[in-house]
């Protein structure tokens, strides 16, 4: 009997092992391309994550056209770095490992993108970041990594001069102690401080659900402005607190403030006071003139408005489908080798993607970046990308 | 009057009501004496000199115009802490051994509680409704949470508790934290079905988010508004009501007496006629109906949950329970109370004092450094273990 089900398993072993052998030899062509995509597909940042990875599978569809002409298979590899740097890191370790990716679109989140970035800068391959927003992602001058959005010491500076020409004179500084949160606290900080105004408080926190001991001081304080570094499922929760324990602060937060569920978690009552804004590297996208067709597409295909930073995934994905392409092209038609894409993605010039015009200095910053300060006016999600636009700067990056 | 007060059910129920007025007033006593001497010897230095330059008013008084709200939230995270640590106690009482997977029995009621209300919300029986049932649906909640916790309380003592129990004492041990691991990314898994997110959101209906003001404070050249959420009262209230209601079943019913004597001695309870898997059984269904009371009560409290949210209250919990004496259900709910009112102090004055060098983010080095000070002293707990109270 036991003989009888061994047989019939290698049987079907080795039946399968011919089909297989078969499924390999029919795909006629030079070989896969794959791009991988890496954000936060599940967790508590994941509404952000997904459509980020959305944003870049829509681009790939759309694009891959003239690849696939030259005679290429052309994949999307999604990895869920869950906003951890150590799932992001052990992805990265799987992604080098895999030969025939060639490109990274990624990470939202810079605590995870820069420790991922030294697996990708060890295997010279290229990543392009369509959300990392601290300033070490690019000043480590690593050539494989470039960002399509605008810097923390611009945003933190961008959202402390917001709340100077608002008559603020005090303010309290809170932050989630990551590098992207932490960094552009300090820049907010020292901004608001050259101004010779005051902060009265400056602390940092792990914590997501009790903010009770932080808010003590805070609401003694009394501060014209609060402002917190981070990511909205801490912020929101900390304005809830805070404005429940009767701060009638005006409300400042970050890139990282940007998605629906902000305010879905905070509630109507984060409106009241001073109200609610945050600096940001990316808008809405109808903000861009060149996302018509890409609102539409997005819509039609996933059934729900593009959040932010997923018109940036899609960007990120066009560059590295185009890099690809020309570096492609460089080696006679063949499957090129990374650090050729990796070149090839700094050289690329006035490239027109939906979010602007993409033109890369030396060390893998845009040339000019848009920052924008929004004002939260609805307490309904869904009319999130309907919010008040309140300053629009075109600013480059520091050398 | 005379027979009714010593009928035992109603010694039963104002005698723990008296041990929390003694406690809370006491521990708040002690602390508030501690913190202003210490704001009153610092005045002078630096740290005063700042206070006077941020708040224009010197430390002394900032410290004692903070200190009713501090007071206040204290005492409410150290209900739910000592709601928490009911569990922890009884099954300690009864086997012996520490269930870490209670953490996650929390959040199980707290899953429950918060999905039954979403599904409430997304059927508009939310909205603009009169308070009243507001507080029938909140109720609701709390029921469904505390069935599906008990339930999944007792059948993990079923499966991975009762076939170790001749085992050596780390063994069930170490089965807890497979458990509490396994549990919290059954969570995960569950509800992360649907959207891919796994954290939920307390929906926003009734009065609860309102603010009751107590008072005003005069506090340099504002004034601070002392008050209370209703949702704090809400809190404070149940986890009264669940310390009193373990009280009386324990001590005045009769499961409470087959409780006590299996707590005692298994064996000879047995041959006594009481049947010991049932009231084991009956143990960790208390616990973790009380579990899951608590984690719909902090999802209220602190408006956004996610798998992991059990972790944190669950250590805090246990830390509370062994600070009171563990096995002890009166020690629980001391320790609950010193645990939260040590932990808000030092979150909220810590800043203050070291001028920023030290912020709220170290309160919790500060209450664990007072806790391994106290068990040094009082290895046993600050009320130790008593054999004829142990439930």
């Amino acid at each position: 009997m036991r003989k009888r089900v061994f047989y019939l398993i290698s049987l079907v072993m080795v039946l399968s092992m011919i089909i297989a052998a078969c499924g390999g030899g029919g795909t006629a062509g030079k070989g896969t391309i794959k791009v991988a995509s890496q954000s936060p597909l599940s967790g508590g940042q994941s509404a952000i994550g997904v459509d980020i990875k959305n944003g870049a599978e829509l681009a790939m569809e759309q694009l891959k056209k003239p690849l696939e002409d030259l005679g290429f298979k052309v994949e999307l590899a999604p990895f869920d770095d869950q906003a951890n740097p150590d799932n992001g890191v052990a992805n990265a370790k799987n992604i080098v490992a895999d030969p025939a990716i060639l490109c990274v679109v990624g990470h939202y989140n810079s605590g995870v993108q820069i420790p991922s970035s030294e697996v990708y800068h060890a295997s010279n391959l290229a990543n392009v970041s369509p959300a990392n927003t601290n300033p070490k992602v690019t000043d480590r001058g690593y050539a494989e990594v470039s960002r399509i959005v605008g810097r923390d010491d611009v945003q933190g500076v961008v959202a402390a001069q917001f709340a100077i020409g608002k008559g603020a004179k005090t303010a309290y500084v809170i932050h989630d102690k990551t590098a992207y949160g932490q960094g552009i606290a300090e820049f907010f900080k020292r901004e608001f401080e050259k101004g010779g105004l005051q902060i009265v408080g400056f602390e940092g926190t792990e914590e997501k659900a009790n903010f009770d001991a932080i808010l003590a001081p805070l609401v003694a304080a009394n501060p014209d402005v609060v402002f917190f570094g981070g990511i909205y499922d801490q912020a929101s929760v900390l304005f809830k607190q805070a404005r429940e324990k009767g701060s009638k602060a005006m409300f400042v937060s970050d890139d990282g403030f940007d998605s629906p569920e902000a305010i879905n978690i905070g509630g109507p009552t984060l409106l009241d006071g001073g109200g609610l804004f945050y600096a940001t590297v990316a808008g809405p996208a109808k903000l861009y003139p060149g996302t018509a067709k890409f609102q539409t597409d997005f819509k039609a295909k996933y059934g729900s408005d593009p959040k932010p930073f997923a018109a940036q995934g899609y960007d990120a994905m066009a560059i590295c489908l185009k890099a690809i392409e020309n570096a492609a092209k460089e080696a006679g038609n063949k499957l090129p080798a990374r650090d050729a894409v990796t070149k090839a993605v700094r050289a690329l010039k006035d490239l027109t993607g939906i979010t602007g015009t993409i033109n890369f200095n030396a060390k893998g910053d845009l040339v000019s970046a848009k920052y924008f300060v929004i004002q939260v006016t609805s307490a309904d999600p869904t009319m999130w990308n309907d919010n008040k636009i309140d300053q629009t700067l075109d600013i480059a990056p520091p050398q | 009057m005379r027979r009714l007060l010593n009928a035992p059910i109603l010694i039963e129920i104002l005698r723990p009501l008296g041990q929390i007025i003694i406690f809370v007033a006491a521990s708040g006593a002690a602390l508030s004496v501690l913190i202003l001497a210490i704001a009153f010897l610092l005045r002078g230095s630096a740290a005063g000199l700042m206070t006077i330059k941020n708040y224009g008013v010197d430390l002394f008084t900032y410290t004692l115009i903070n200190l009713p709200q501090v007071l206040i939230d204290g005492v409410t995270i150290g209900f739910v802490y000592a709601a928490i640590a009911l569990g922890y106690t009884m099954v300690y009482g009864v086997l012996e051994f520490i269930n870490f997977a209670h953490s996650e029995i929390f959040a199980i009621g707290a899953f429950v509680g918060i999905e039954t209300l979403i599904g409430l919300n997304n059927a508009g029986r939310l909205t603009g409704i009169p308070t009243w049932q507001a507080y029938a649906w909140l109720a609701l909640a709390i029921l469904f949470g505390m069935a599906v916790a008990g339930a999944t309380a007792v059948t993990m003592e079923r499966i991975a508790y009762r076939p170790l129990r001749g085992a050596p004492r780390l063994v069930p041990l170490i089965s807890a934290i497979g458990v509490s691991f396994f549990l919290q990314d059954l969570i995960r898994l569950v509800e992360s079905l649907t959207t891919g997110q796994f954290y939920r959101v307390f929906p926003t209906f009734g009065n609860f988010d309102e603010r009751i003001t107590i008072g005003n404070l005069p506090f340099g050249d504002t004034t601070i508004e002392l008050g209370i959420q209703v949702k704090s009262l809400i809190v404070i209230l149940a986890a009264v009501a669940m310390v009193v209601g373990l009280n009386y079943l324990v001590n005045a019913t009769k499961l409470g007496k087959a409780i006590r004597s299996t707590a005692q001695d298994r064996t000879t309870a047995s041959l006594m006629g009481i049947n010991v898997n049932f009231v084991i059984s009956m143990t960790f269904l208390v616990g973790g109906t009380l579990g899951g009371a608590a984690g719909l009560l902090y999802a209220m409290k602190f408006t956004r949950i996610d798998p992991f949210v059990g972790f944190f209250p669950g250590i805090k919990a246990f830390t509370a329970a062994v600070l009171g004496g563990i096995g002890n259900i009166t020690g629980a709910l001391l320790g609950g109370i010193v645990l939260g009112m040590l932990e808000t102090f030092s979150g909220s004055y810590l800043n203050v004092f070291t001028m920023g060098a030290a912020g709220a983010e170290y309160k919790d080095i500060l209450a664990f450094a007072i806790l391994i000070i106290v068990l040094i002293f009082r290895p046993s707990g600050l009320l130790g273990e008593q054999v004829g109270q142990k439930a």
